[in-house]
C-alpha cells in the first residue's frame, strides 16, 4: 500500500484531481463523513489530508511514501526527502515587500517580518545584507504598515493583498509552485509504483503546459 | 552462569553479530573515550552531519567537545605504513543535533574504517560488510552505490561555477531533475545528456551497460564494474543497486559512496565511501573508506514483542510467611518465568498471571485485568456520539 499525503484545501483538491486523471483514484474521498484514510486497495494506494506544513513531515518520517508540499514548506524547513515532479499548480512567489515609497537604506539593518525565517535568512546571506528577523504567525503585512519592520518576506499570489494596503513587491526571491515528493527509503521499495505516479503526473504538467501554449498562441 | 539469549534485546543482539562479522573480517575494536579536544572537530567542521558541538572547558583550561564523530579520531589516530591497510571497527555513542527535532541527542553509532593503502580490493571488502551488515539487520534491504567521480565529470561537462556546482549537487542528491534543468538553462552545453545519465537507476546489470554507452569518466565505470562484478561473485550483488542520487560532500569523499536502506526505516540507515580527501586535509598520505551504522533507527524498527513486563507477580502481605514466600518465587522462577513479589500491583505493570499467597503458602491465581483503554467512560461517549 503506498501512502499519499496530500495538503488539506483548494490546492490539494486541485492535487487530488490530478491523481486521479493520472488513473489513481479513489472514490471514498468524495463521501461525506469524518474518515481520515481513502483506500484504494485495488490500486494499492491510500490518501490522506493533512495540513499543508505538515506533509513534509510526514514524507520525511515515512508515515507517507510520497506527498505534495508547496516549494516555500520544502525550502523553510529543508525536509530530507525526494523532490521528483514539479505540478506546476498553486503558483505563486515568494517575495519582499514593503511600502510604496520605501526607500532601501543598505547602511542600516534591515527589519524583516516574516513567517519563512529560513527562506529569509538564506537569501539575505546571498545577497550579503545585514538583517534583523521578526518572526510572525500571521498578518505579515501589518508589520510594515504599522512600523514593526522595513519589509515583509511572504509568499505573494495575485497582490491584491498588497495594493489594498499600499504595498509592493521590492524583488521576487523564488518561484513557488506544488511539488511531488517522496521518501528516501520508501522510493526505493517501491520504486516501480512511485516513479509510474510520478512520470503520469509529470505528463499531465507537461500536456497542461502544452494546451496553455496553444491556446496562448492563438 | 550460562547467557540466555532471550534477554538480549534484538538491536543488542544486531549490535553483537556485526561486531563478530567485522572481527571476521580482521577489524580491530575502536574505543574511545566520550570527549575530544574541541580543536579536532572545529577544524573538520563541514566533515560532521551537523555542525553543533557540545563543548566544555576541562580543568586545565582546554576546550573539549562531546564527541559527534567517530571518524575524524581514527584518522588522527592512524599513522601511515606503506603497503599496510589499518581496519578497524567501533560502537560508540555520538552527540549530534537531531535532523528532525533540533535539539542534541545520543545516537549509538556502529562502523567500520579502512585507512591506509586502499586499494580495489580494500574498497570491495567494505562495500561487501556494509550489504552484510544490512543483511544482519533485516532480509529486505537495499545498498545504492554511486560514483562522485562520475557526478564531478559531469558537472564539468556542462560548465557551471562552483556556486552553482553546490546547487547543483543538492538537487541531484533529491532527484530534483526540473530545477536542475533550470539551473543548467543558462550554460552553453546541452545537459540533455547529463540528465539522462544522472537519472539512471537500477541494478548494476541495467545501468552499468548504458553507462558504457555514455561513456563518462570510463576509469570510475570500470570500477563499478569490477566492484560489482566481485560482488556478485561473492553471491552479495542481489540488493545493490546504482544510483546517482546519492552524494556525499565531495570536500571530504571521493570515489564510490553508498547508502543502505532497510525496509521500515524511513531514513538510509547505513552511510559510507571514499574519503581521501579528509585524509589530504588532515595532512595524511593514506587513502581512506567505511561506513556507519546508525543504530538507533533499530530500536524502533525492531518492535518489542514482549508484551508483558514480567510473567508472574506474587501478591503478599505483613502475615505471609516469608520463607514460603521465597520457595514460591522460587518455583516460578524454576519455570523459567519472570517473577516479582508486590504487595500491591500497579496498573501500568503488565503481567500474565497474578498469584495471591495465603499465610500458609498456598499459591491461588487470578487473571489481571491487562485490557487497553481505562477510560471506558471517554470510549463509550464517543461511541454513543457515532
Amino acid at each position: 500500500m503506498l501512502n499519499i499525503a496530500l495538503p488539506k484545501g483548494r490546492l490539494g483538491e486541485k492535487v487530488y484531481d490530478m491523481f486521479e486523471k493520472a488513473g489513481y483514484d479513489c472514490q471514498s474521498i468524495h463521501e461525506k463523513n469524518r474518515k481520515l484514510l481513502f483506500e484504494n486497495p485495488e490500486k494499492d494506494i491510500c490518501f490522506f489530508w493533512v495540513k499543508p506544513s505538515d506533509v513534509n513531515i510526514y514524507v520525511e518520517r515515512g508515515a507517507a511514501d510520497i506527498g505534495v508540499a508547496g516549494k516555500d514548506i520544502l525550502l523553510e524547513y529543508e525536509p530530507d526527502v525526494y523532490e521528483l515532479a514539479d505540478l506546476k499548480i498553486g503558483k505563486c512567489i515568494m517575495a519582499e515587500a514593503a511600502r510604496n515609497g520605501y526607500i532601501d537604506q543598505p547602511q542600516r539593518t534591515k527589519r524583516v517580518a516574516t513567517k519563512f525565517e529560513n527562506i529569509a535568512r538564506s537569501y539575505y546571506a546571498s545577497i550579503g545584507r545585514d538583517i534583523d528577523i521578526i518572526h510572525l504567525n500571521g498578518s505579515i503585512e501589518l508589520a510594515p504598515i504599522l512600523g514593526l519592520s522595513d519589509v515583509i518576506v511572504d509568499i505573494v499570489e495575485t497582490g491584491s493583498t498588497l495594493r489594498e494596503n499600499d504595498l509592493a513587491v521590492v524583488e521576487k526571491i523564488v518561484d513557488i509552485s506544488a511539488r511531488l515528493i517522496a521518501n528516501k527509503a520508501a522510493y526505493e521499495f517501491k520504486k516501480a509504483q512511485i516513479t509510474a505516479i510520478a512520470a503520469a503526473l509529470s505528463n499531465q504538467v507537461a500536456e497542461r503546459e502544452a494546451l496553455e501554449k496553444t491556446s496562448a498562441d492563438k | 552462569m550460562n547467557l540466555d539469549e532471550s534477554v538480549l534485546k534484538k538491536e543488542e543482539k544486531t549490535a553483537f553479530l556485526l561486531r563478530s562479522l567485522y572481527q571476521q573480517y580482521g577489524c580491530l575494536q575502536y574505543k574511545m573515550s566520550k570527549f575530544e579536544e574541541y580543536d579536532l572537530y572545529a577544524k573538520n567542521r563541514d566533515f560532521l552531519v551537523s555542525d553543533n558541538i557540545i563543548t566544555f572547558t576541562d580543568t586545565n583550561g582546554k576546550l573539549m567537545a562531546l564527541k559527534p564523530d567517530v571518524t575524524l579520531s581514527i584518522v588522527r589516530n592512524t599513522r601511515d605504513i606503506p603497503g599496510y591497510v589499518n581496519k578497524v571497527f567501533y560502537n560508540e555513542n555520538v552527540y549530534r543535533v537531531s535532523r528532525g527535532s533540533h535539539a542534541y541527542k545520543e545516537i549509538m553509532q556502529a562502523g567500520l574504517e579502512c585507512i591506509g593503502d586502499i586499494d580495489d580490493y580494500n574498497i570491495f571488502e567494505t562495500v561487501l560488510l556494509a550489504v552484510k551488515s544490512l543483511d544482519i539487520i533485516s532480509d529486505e534491504n537495499i545498498l545504492s552505490i554511486s560514483h562522485l567521480g562520475i557526478i564531478i565529470s559531469l558537472l564539468k561537462e556542462i560548465g557551471l561555477n562552483d556556486d552553482e556546482q553546490k546547487k547543483a549537487i543538492k538537487l541531484i542528491g533529491s532527484k530534483n531533475m526540473h530545477e536542475l534543468e533550470s539551473l543548467c538553462s543558462t550554460t552553453a552545453n546541452s545537459i540533455e545528456r547529463v540528465m539522462r545519465i544522472l537519472m539512471l537507476n537500477g541494478s548494476p546489470d541495467e545501468v552499468l551497460p548504458k553507462l558504457r554507452q555514455e561513456c563518462c569518466d570510463e576509469e570510475a565505470v570500470a570500477q563499478l564494474e569490477a566492484l560489482t562484478a566481485m560482488l556478485n561473485a561473492a553471491g552479495e550483488g542481489r540488493r545493490v543497486i546504482i544510483d546517482f542520487s546519492v552524494v556525499s560532500d565531495m570536500s571530504y569523499y571521493n570515489g564510490i559512496v553508498f547508502k543502505g536502506y532497510v525496509k521500515g526505516v524511513p531514513e538510509s540507515i547505513l552511510s559510507g565511501g571514499q574519503y581521501d580527501q579528509l585524509l589530504k586535509k588532515m595532512g595524511k598520505k593514506a587513502r581512506a573508506v567505511g561506513f556507519a551504522v546508525y543504530m538507533d533507527f533499530l530500536e524502533r524498527y525492531f518492535e518489542n514483542d514482549n508484551i508483558y513486563d514480567v510473567d508472574a507477580v506474587i501478591m503478599y502481605d505483613d502475615n505471609t510467611d516469608r520463607r514460603a514466600l521465597f520457595n514460591a518465587v522460587q518455583v516460578a522462577m524454576n519455570k523459567g518465568m519472570k517473577v516479582t513479589a508486590q504487595k500491591e500491583v500497579p496498573d501500568k505493570l503488565r503481567c500474565k498471571i497474578i498469584y495471591t499467597i495465603d499465610k500458609y503458602g498456598a499459591l491461588k491465581e487470578k487473571q489481571p485485568d491487562n485490557t487497553l483503554g481505562k477510560n471506558k467512560d471517554y470510549n463509550n461517549k464517543e461511541a454513543s456520539n457515532a
